[in-house]
């Protein structure tokens, strides 16, 4: 990735040319009426600018070869001696850069272990949660490991592999008056959940007559839950046994509630080689709890040793 | 200065990642913005040709750069190359392709305001002077073209400077993402330190657009 200054200042004078020549070219485009002999221009120039260029050849290279499959194979991983991984840099304690600059987490840490049994490096990219598809339709990185959901519509984009962890939603409240149950929520109460999350639309849907108290935000909803506004708080399960373990005198009653979804590893759609490796990894490593060593390696200091079977999958079972 | 959270910057390595994160950002700015403003000035030039089709073109090319945001560029050139053509751009060549061609479209429109600002008499005392085309646009109307760009470009400059945070959509790790990473990676240990480490990345990057103001008013005085 690091080229050196005088490298990526020639690649830039170089594709500075590019863009003025076609730049140029464009605008005898807009003159003549015959766009065909423009577009030749066009090409000629870019040849022109390829012989002096090393890289822009390569890539003209690039276009013709890699149309029709963008991923690389599992051999064509293991032969170049790097694999991309995309994770999360800033999702602590899933994914995340330690203070001295390493990544960190419950997905590097198995990223880790791909990594040491196929016996290549690992380069990680820093993705955002608006960009882990893209980057597996453009075979910009191997693998995604950042704390991917399955669902149904990502599962037309993109291929998962088996699951290594449960998501699904939880309900904390009061150590003194713990509701364990939603049936006992009695119609006087009222249970806070923040807008646009999965808690609110499962629970309008499944618990029409139990009345909800909506906020935008997370800190709001957090000072509603303290004042005690509501009898109750429904999130995602590790969001509310975060909230649990970090503040004193609340319970989570209801450690796992309605469809329970996984996060699963995923790679390019079509990628069968990889996709199998990948499956039969994480059967293998299932035999040694691999899984169990990584929720206490990375997730024990935030969601304790209660919860460790809720949320791992081990083997790719989930149940 | 605890509460604040400022500690954590002296935790490990984190002070100088996020200075390397500035320096990425600084990088990718200063090489797009020296880009853009010789392609703005040639650009600039064409906007006022006489020459309709020309004109018609930079226009579209202009209101193209003004209607898109910048992130949709990004993810145009750095996934929709791979998509389309097949080509494997890097992050880094992507992000100042995109701010060149934003860069450009806008310093050619502020370069086109300022020579359409100069009065007209300024060519007619100069061609009444017997000066020819060449001399009077080099001689009389670029000098003070030049001297009413520095304020407009300046905040060109100054707002790619911080529109480079968008990068970290397409993966590069810039200051501000390395500011949110020493955050969350923090969040347990010390949970308001956000506050403190974005008046730190505020104050850096001041610390990057301050000198160019400065140098841009020295400009101004030197050529008034």
């Amino acid at each position: 990735m690091k080229k050196n200054l005088l490298t990526k200042m020639g690649t830039l004078v170089i594709s500075g040319a590019l863009i003025a020549s076609s730049l140029a070219g464009c605008g005898a485009k807009a003159d003549s009426s015959d766009s065909a002999s423009a577009e030749t221009t066009i090409t000629e120039e870019e040849t022109a600018t390829a012989d002096a260029a090393e890289e822009t050849s390569e890539a003209t290279e690039d276009a013709t070869e890699d149309t029709a499959k963008v991923y690389r194979t599992l051999d064509e991983i293991k032969e170049s001696g790097t694999i991309n991984i995309g994770v999360f840099s800033d999702k602590s304690p899933f994914g995340y850069v330690d203070e001295n600059g390493e990544y960190a987490g419950y997905d590097v840490y198995f990223a880790e272990k791909i990594g040491e049994d196929l016996g290549v490096d690992i380069n990680y990219v820093s993705t955002e949660a608006a960009n882990r598809i893209e980057y597996l339709q453009t075979g910009k990185v191997d693998i995604i490991l950042a704390n991917f959901t399955v669902t149904e519509e990502r599962a037309q984009e993109v291929d998962f592999a088996l699951p290594y962890m449960n998501v699904a939603l939880g309900v904390v409240s009061p150590s003194d008056k713990v509701v364990e149950s939603l049936d006992d929520v009695t119609a006087d109460d009222q249970i806070i959940v923040i807008s646009g999350t999965t808690a609110e639309t499962y629970l309008e849907k499944n618990y029409p007559d139990i009345k909800l108290q909506k906020y935008d935000a997370y800190a709001e909803a957090k000072t509603a839950f303290e004042n005690g506004n509501g009898v109750a708080w429904a999130n995602d399960n590790t969001e509310v046994i975060a909230f649990s373990l970090e503040n004193e005198g609340y319970t989570v009653g209801i450690p796992s509630l309605g469809d329970a979804d996984t996060i699963a590893p995923a790679v390019t759609k079509g990628n069968e080689t990889l996709l199998t490796w990948l499956n039969d990894e994480i059967e293998t490593i299932g035999n040694d709890n691999f899984f169990h060593k990584d929720y206490e390696a990375t997730l024990l200091d935030t969601y304790g040793a209660d919860y460790e079977n809720t949320l791992v999958v081990e083997g790719g079972k989930a149940e | 200065m605890q509460s604040l959270g400022i500690d954590v910057l002296f935790k490990g390595t984190n002070m100088i990642r996020l200075l390397k994160g500035l320096w990425v950002s600084v990088e990718i700015s200063l090489i797009s913005v020296a880009i853009s403003i010789v392609l703005g000035l040639i650009v600039g030039v064409l906007m006022t040709a006489k020459n309709r089709i020309i004109r018609l073109f930079f226009r579209v090319y202009l209101e193209i750069v003004r209607i898109m945001p910048q992130m949709v560029l990004l993810f145009i050139v750095y996934f929709g190359t791979t998509r389309v053509f097949g080509m494997n751009i890097s992050a880094e060549l992507s992000a100042i392709i995109v701010f060149v061609f934003w860069g450009t479209a806008e310093m050619g429109d502020l370069v086109r305001g300022s020579i359409k600002s100069i009065p007209r008499i300024q060519y007619d005392s100069a061609y009444a002077l017997g000066m020819d085309k060449f001399q009077v646009h080099f001689f009389i109307i670029f000098p003070q073209t030049i001297r009413r760009l520095i304020p407009l470009s300046i905040n060109l400059v100054t707002r790619m400077v911080k529109t480079t945070s968008l990068v970290m959509m397409i993966g590069i790790v810039e200051v501000l993402k390395v500011a949110q990473q020493i955050i969350e990676a923090n969040r347990k240990a010390s949970p308001n330190a956000a506050f403190g480490i974005f008046a730190v990345v505020f104050l850096l990057y001041f610390l990057v657009c301050w000198p160019i103001s400065r140098f841009a008013v020295k400009l101004e005085k030197r050529w008034a």
